[in-house]
């Protein structure tokens, strides 16, 4: 490795902690900003004050209020605690489910052709109409907004999980233990698991990410979550009818869904980076 | 041999993409299944009697065993018969291929904005990197990326069609439109769909041209005097090429995906917004009908992906 290949890694290495610490920094701050609603704004994020309605920005209303006279930046913040509690429960199931799939499916071979071509079926369809799909099969609810986007992300995490499961089990310690006696289940959760802990923690905030603009979507579409519940998608729908007289009503939540996206793609690019340099190249 | 060999790649992807459809038809088939309440009732609308809905039912067949109503769908997709949208009074297929031009003009224009500014961007960055250049590329596609594709088009349209009235808001320019009419009405929609791709086809094309550009025979080509034009466009670009054309072709996906959206956002009378339409009034058959269409188009794009592989990169054909 020349003198300047070392310099160059030694800035990339240092580069990827910077941005896993601004990204988790501005995260830490929307998601208590998000927790604290209560204590942070006066107002109620669903009561209607008609003689409020369509204030601008001001020192009272921080982001203007809505249509309804409802504060914009308390709206915002409640749309927060929902557009998080929805990207984070999907990166917990679809990454409990993908990784169970993925193991499974790399360590005994004869799942590996089936599940893998079903896996790459259900990757066929397109995030959102998926997405959408499954919403109207279900019914519109919270719950079923979460179920669908983790069916819709488990091939993901389970395609990662296979494809790491595969380079794991050759190594020299899995082989080890293997030769040890020790028993297959024991292997997957001891020894597999433990080296899986990178590609999935990367994995899981850019699915975190994903999810999080699908859920807006879905929203925005007005087939997600009921209309009446602040989040983020539902905001810039309800607002886009005042995009030329009262733009900051979808303009407040669109900056957040960018900034709390923002945060986590930082999250993701800089632990690649940090914790896979195999990986660290790719996009 | 070496043919022998290709036919042999040839029938393997083949047989691998018969298997994924067949995969897709399936998935599908549950997805309308696990829906509450039948299709039957849904159609008929609340008032309907009891008997009318059983007769609905036994006339689509959805009163015979699970098994064999996925054969019947099977048979039916095989022959081409996506079923009658319950609220459009018209066949599925006739449906989406009345509202193919639109997707299929906004997909191809936004793929282009999206290469067009990617690949050149992407691989500059690559070839200066670490610069003040790459970093700015670096950030600006991250963000790019970040950005809620329905946002950007509610901002696009607010800036280039209602302050400046430089191109128009929404619509396909109306019944009996010129075609550079309803072309200048796909402008906006392909630049709010090209710039989320064009942001992951930078990032990659920069990385595919990282590693490529590190490689012996680039370090051969650059000591043998040749210039750098040459070397990066002519020996580094050729071999990234193929990763490239994998993420353009998935992107082709994304594209589909954000058409949902952004259509809906510009009122284009496209197959996005029919399954959004659907999907709020339930008209299960054209949802099936869409998912089934979209991801076999998917399916073949990276059928043909594979097929183009094999004729670049004589390595792949293994």
């Amino acid at each position: 490795m020349t003198d300047r290949e070392q310099r160059t890694r030694r800035l990339d290495a240092l580069l990827a902690r910077k941005t896993v610490l601004i990204g988790g920094a501005v995260l830490l701050v929307i998601a208590l900003a998000a927790a604290l609603a209560p204590l942070l704004s006066a107002y109620s994020p669903t009561q209607l004050a008609i003689a409020q309605r369509l204030h601008p920005p001001s020192a009272r209303h921080w982001f203007g209020t809505d249509d309804f006279g409802r504060d914009i930046f308390t709206r915002v913040l409640y749309g927060g605690r929902l557009s998080l509690t929805v990207g984070a429960a999907v990166v917990v199931v679809s990454t409990v489910l993908g990784a169970v799939l993925g193991l499974l499916v790399g360590f005994f071979r004869r799942l590996d052709a089936p599940v893998s071509r079903l896996l790459d079926a259900m990757m066929a369809f397109p995030d959102i109409l998926l997405a959408i799909s499954l919403v109207a099969a279900l019914g519109p609810s919270l719950l079923n907004v979460i179920i669908a986007l983790s069916i819709v992300y488990t091939p993901r995490l389970a395609r990662i999980v296979r494809a790491s499961t595969l380079v794991i089990r050759e190594l020299p310690y899995v082989e080890a233990a293997r030769a040890l006696g020790v028993s297959t289940p024991r292997i997957l959760v001891s020894h597999v698991l433990r080296g899986l802990i990178s590609p999935i923690l990367v994995q899981g905030t850019f699915v975190f990410a994903y999810a999080m603009l699908t859920e807006a979507a879905l929203s925005f579409l007005g087939v997600g979550v009921s209309p009446d519940i602040p989040t983020w998608g539902t905001m810039i729908s309800l607002g886009q009818e005042y995009m030329d007289t009262a733009p900051w009503i979808m303009l407040f939540p669109g900056c957040a869904i960018v900034l709390a996206v923002l945060s986590l793609q930082l999250i993701g690019d800089g632990l690649r980076d940090l914790l896979d340099p195999r990986l660290s190249k790719e996009i | 041999m070496i043919r022998n060999r290709l036919l042999h790649a040839v029938c393997g992807r083949l047989i691998g993409m018969i298997v994924v459809m067949l995969l897709v038809v399936t998935v599908v088939f549950v997805i309308v299944r696990i829906a509450p309440g039948d299709p039957a009732s849904v159609m008929l609308g609340p008032q309907a009697s009891p008997a009318a809905v059983a007769a609905l039912r036994t006339s689509w067949g959805l009163d015979r065993p699970l098994p064999v109503q996925y054969l019947l769908f099977v048979e039916q997709v095989l022959r081409g018969d996506l079923g009658q949208s319950i609220f459009l009074n018209e066949p599925v297929l006739s449906a989406l291929a009345q509202r193919a031009e639109p997707t299929t003009f906004l997909t191809l224009f936004s793929i282009l904005i999206a290469v067009v500014i990617a690949l050149p961007v992407g691989i500059l960055a690559a070839y200066k990197r670490g610069s003040a250049f790459d970093q700015v590329v670096m950030t600006v596609s991250m963000f790019a990326a970040s950005i809620p594709t329905f946002w950007l088009g509610l901002l696009l349209i607010e800036f280039f069609a209602v302050r400046f009235h430089w191109l128009p808001a929404s619509g396909y320019g109306g019944p009996g439109a010129s075609l550079g009419d309803r072309l200048s009405h796909l402008i906006l929609p392909a630049v709010t769909l090209g710039v989320a791709s064009s942001a992951l086809i930078t990032r990659f094309t920069r990385a595919s041209m990282l590693d490529v550009l590190s490689d012996d025979y680039v370090r051969t080509a650059r000591s043998k005097g040749m210039g750098e034009m040459r070397v990066v466009l002519r020996h580094a670009l050729k071999n990234a090429l193929v990763p490239i054309l994998t993420v353009i072709g998935l992107t082709v996906a994304v594209l589909i995906a954000g058409a949902v959206v952004t259509e809906t956002v510009f009122g284009l009378p496209g197959v996005g917004s029919l399954v959004v339409s659907a999907v709020l009034r339930r008209d299960y058959p054209v949802i099936q009908g869409a998912l089934l269409v979209l991801a076999g188009i998917y399916v073949l794009i990276n059928f043909a992906i594979d097929m183009l592989y094999l004729l670049i990169d004589p390595r792949v054909r293994y």
